[in-house]
């Protein structure tokens, strides 16, 4: 339905259009979303957390997380609000060098990543290695401000940015897709931006 | 035979039946659903506008209306200079007009009066307008659930549904209204003028019969930020406050 007025004057330059997936625009800024106030974690006191279901496998203090191989990652991001923010850069350890440090093969095919608020998304594990995701620790070079998930959040870039949890203290593998925190409020259980799985019953 | 019903586009065509001018940067926009559209105050809607050549945008905006007000969605748009969905609204939507709505979505800034109280409600700017949804809900129930809107503003006449809250505030009924301005003088006797704060938030709750169940912090990031924290300050325990934030 063509709206009576509206014109694609705002329509980005052709050579960016094969990175910006459906319904959404290009934005210059870095905004802020999420669902509570913002937790200030001090990295004295952050860990993080491998967990097969309930149980521990590894956890590491921030001192010995930030001993594990740091891997650079320049990536486009897509946040489900509709904007898409290009050649975001990042620095942090690869999930496969987290499991690779606890000596572990994935145990499940599917993972909830956890924060210190309490918010949790699932990710197929698959999704998470193989180099697709890492536990960012630098943004531009510099710590991840509380606002944008410091000291440390999950990095998916692939996926709707709400996969990418903000104050990252764990992941956890689990043997159903259990739903997280947004997926139990009306957004898409896998949230593929180029398949535009906004909200639960998108295709 | 199937039973099955077809599959439907989640979009639906709406029509612009109203258009009314709040402040100088915020107009209403009362939208007719095409099909029945039932929703919670609080929740936000996507709208999506298409050019002649197929482009289309889209963003997201809260519902200011009451689920109770009736067929008709109330969205008060603030206008973005450098927007590209508000400046279409602001400048060239009239009465009659059809765009395209998807909602209602969003389901965690949201409150019935079911979910009960006290609650406290703070707003910035057009961050009023999911929180307006729920003052009017509450007010339409008949809830007799305690509720505070703590609402800043730049000047008096910058706050959005301004005489209806003040209104609701003047039926004594449990809905109290505690207004800020951040560049003029306070008008009201016990509203202040400057920007949130824990004191700001620990007088606000002093007005409600218990400590608040829920807290809702709906504006600007810059804002939100600081509303937050004034909440966490004054004793809100983090787990009861409620966000959603707009804007870079």
């Amino acid at each position: 339905m063509v709206t009576r007025g509206f014109s694609s004057g705002r329509k980005p330059p052709t050579d960016t259009d094969a990175r910006i997936p459906p319904g959404q625009y290009l934005e210059q800024g870095f905004p802020v979303l999420s669902a509570g106030p913002t937790p200030h974690v001090r990295t004295e006191d952050w860990s993080f957390t491998l967990k097969h279901g309930p149980r521990p496998i590894k956890k590491w203090n921030w001192a010995e997380f930030n001993a594990l191989p740091l891997t650079k990652m320049t990536r486009d991001i897509h946040c489900v609000t509709a904007w898409t923010k290009f050649d975001t850069a990042w620095q942090g350890v690869l999930v496969d060098d987290i499991l690779a440090d606890a000596g572990i093969e994935p145990p499940t095919a599917f993972t909830l990543a956890l924060g210190f608020d309490g918010y949790s998304t699932n990710v197929p594990t698959k999704d998470l290695t193989g180099g697709k995701a890492m536990v960012a620790l630098l943004y531009e070079g510099k710590p991840i401000t509380p606002d944008h998930g410091g000291p440390a959040r999950l990095l998916v870039p692939h996926l709707y940015f709400w996969k990418s949890a903000k104050w990252l203290n764990g992941l956890q593998f689990t043997e159903r897709d259990e739903p997280g925190f947004w997926e139990l409020r009306g957004y898409h259980i896998y949230g593929d931006p180029w398949r535009e799985q906004r909200y639960t019953n998108d295709p | 035979m199937s039973d099955a019903p077809a599959a439907q586009s989640p979009w639906q065509t709406v029509t612009i039946t109203r258009i009314q001018k709040r402040t100088p940067r915020v107009t209403s926009f009362f939208l007719q659903p095409s099909r029945p559209f039932v929703y919670h105050a609080g929740q936000h809607v996507d709208v999506r506008l298409t050019a002649p050549d197929g482009y289309q945008a889209r963003r997201s905006y809260s519902i200011a209306s009451a689920p109770e007000t009736g067929e008709t969605i109330e969205l008060a748009i603030e206008k973005l200079e450098d927007g590209e969905v508000s400046p279409f609204f602001h400048e060239i939507a009239a009465v009659g007009d059809e765009v395209e709505l998807r909602g209602p979505l969003g389901g965690h800034f949201v409150w019935s009066d079911g979910d009960g109280g006290p609650l406290l409600l703070v707003g910035g700017g057009s961050g009023v307008v999911p929180l307006m949804s729920m003052v009017r809900h509450r007010a339409m129930r008949g809830s007799l659930v305690a509720a505070t809107l703590v609402f800043s503003a730049r000047v008096w006449d910058e706050v959005i549904f301004r005489d209806e809250l003040i209104d609701l505030a003047e039926r004594r009924d449990g809905f109290d209204l505690v207004l800020t301005l951040t560049r003029e003088p306070a008008r009201r006797p016990a509203d202040h003028a400057r920007r949130v704060d824990a004191a700001m938030m620990v007088q606000a709750m002093t007005r409600l019969p218990a400590p608040p169940k829920l807290a809702f912090v709906c504006g600007s990031n810059a804002f939100v930020t600081a509303a937050a924290e004034a909440l966490i300050d004054a004793g809100v325990p983090a787990a009861l406050i409620r966000t959603e934030r707009y804007g870079v």
